[in-house]
């Protein structure tokens, strides 16, 4: 993790994250040009390579609420960014974790921009501000997802088990 | 599908399907690749589940619609995160199954993982008359020790229409707080209400009348059969004559990705399910989100208008 890039408020919806006139494309490389393309200042910083991955995008209550496209996730996981929210929708967590989008959720985290902001064992912590609050924890089920690299990784693995079980 | 199953789909709106009583959530399309391989839904643990117990008759004018919208704003758009909706009471027994749809798909707009309507014999009718269902149906219902996280209950019989104002879903508001905001589109349709019921309550609402000048209205059936039906009805005709327009089946303008978008600074009145920043296409436009009596009294008006008042 690293410096805050972004900053945005509660209930970011798929819609902003991910524009619907968008859709018809699902390629990993080519979604994230379109990322918040409704916002042109934000969509313009990272479409100018500003950004180094790892940076850090602090959302609000209710992240990525809204509708299930994956989308809204791979155009975030082509810049490498690190979301980190106070707590963030379901489908939305769900295809983070499966398309191994580094989310963190921590219920009434806050940042600026240029903040420092890290993972020290059970908190996220701002390093600026010297603030920190609590990380919560994934179920392991999900854990498995992300240790095996991704959904795809995972189930290749669950597949190739049950076919040499016959 | 059935009562008790496991139902998913890649559009977080498949949590309509809880209206006929199964557990049915939305998932990613990488998700669904994997459900595809090894036939189980991974990626999901069981979730607590909040009661909704809904009493009371609802007013002339008001439904299912209002229902779920009053309650995403009481609950607000995260307040079910991770949880099912489980639609009790007497209100919930005598309500259509096109009701219970309008009520589970928007379930998801409180963030719910699921919303379910348990199976009855409204449920065994719809199947067996609409969906032509003919082996034997089993009734999955919940056990009578059943566990709830909370009780939450909606009396419905002094309800006002209800209107989810820009740009959230729980912004709700009655509408008596929001009458007479000038409308330059209404959209009458969706999986959410472009049911046959959804569009006969707009069709009554406009019939014999006109669209507002500066105002227009768009109604997306929401399937081939819906539309093939309000044609046979003469619903179409009631909307043609009134000056709105009948498109074709399917999503239409709900998420922007085909017809109706809105210009600049636009408003929007809809039978939808989200009114998000850009939503409709355009971030420069606002959405309302009502029912279908609401979005034709609105387009009559040319504003956002009571149907209980007539005009």
């Amino acid at each position: 993790m690293g410096k805050v890039a972004f900053v945005v408020g509660d209930d970011v919806s798929t819609d902003v994250i991910y524009p619907g006139r968008y859709m018809a494309t699902v390629l990993p490389t080519e979604t994230p040009q379109y990322a918040f393309a409704n916002d042109p200042a934000l969509n313009a910083k990272l479409n100018a390579k500003e950004v180094p991955p790892g940076s850090v995008l602090v959302g609000g209550k209710n992240f990525g609420c809204g509708s299930s496209r994956e989308q809204a996730v791979s155009c975030l996981k082509g810049w490498e960014l690190t979301i980190v929210a106070s707590d963030v929708a379901r489908i939305f967590l769900q295809n983070s974790i499966n398309l191994g989008l580094n989310i963190i959720t921590a219920p009434g985290v806050t940042a600026s921009i240029g903040d420092e902001v890290v993972v020290e064992g059970a908190k996220v912590v701002n390093r600026t501000t010297g603030k920190s609050w609590d990380v919560v924890p994934l179920p392991p089920a999900r854990q498995a997802i992300i240790d095996a690299g991704g959904l795809i990784a995972y189930t290749r693995k669950k597949m190739l088990e049950a076919q040499a079980k016959g | 599908m059935r009562p008790g199953q496991v139902v998913v789909g890649t559009d977080s709106h498949t949590t309509s399907h809880g209206a006929l009583g199964a557990f049915s959530f939305g998932i990613g399309a990488t998700e669904m690749a994997s459900v595809w391989t090894l036939g189980v839904a991974l990626n999901v643990e069981v979730p607590p589940t909040i009661k909704v117990e809904v009493t009371g008759e609802f007013p002339p004018h008001v439904g299912p619609k209002d229902l779920i919208l009053h309650l995403v704003g009481k609950l607000t758009a995260q307040g079910a995160n991770f949880r099912v909706l489980e639609y009790h009471g007497e209100t919930m027994r005598r309500m259509s199954t096109s009701g219970r749809l309008a009520v589970c798909n928007m379930s998801v707009e409180a963030g719910a993982t699921s919303g379910i309507v348990p199976a009855d014999e409204e449920t065994v009718r719809y199947l067996r008359e609409e969906a032509g269902v003919t082996d034997p149906i089993e009734l999955v219902v919940p056990d009578p020790d059943a566990v709830y996280e909370r009780v939450v209950t909606v009396d419905v019989s002094a309800l006002e229409p209800q209107i989810a104002c820009p740009h959230t879903v729980d912004n709700v508001k009655p509408i008596s707080e929001v009458a007479g905001v000038k409308v330059h589109q209404v959209v009458i349709g969706s999986c959410t209400n472009g049911r046959i019921d959804d569009l006969e309550a707009a069709a009554a609402v406009v019939r014999g009348k006109k669209v507002a000048k500066g105002t227009r209205m768009l109604v997306f059936p929401a399937s081939g059969r819906v539309f093939q039906e309000a044609l046979d009805r003469g619903y179409v005709a009631d909307f043609m004559k009134a000056g709105a327009v009948v498109m074709n089946a399917g999503c239409g303008p709900c998420l922007g990705v085909h017809e109706g978008a809105l210009g600049d600074n636009e408003v929007a009145v809809s039978t939808t399910n989200r009114n998000f920043k850009g939503r409709m296409g355009n971030p420069k436009s606002e959405v309302y989100l009502c029912s279908p009596a609401v979005a034709a009294a609105s387009a009559v008006a040319g504003v956002l208008a009571d149907p209980r008042k007539g005009s």
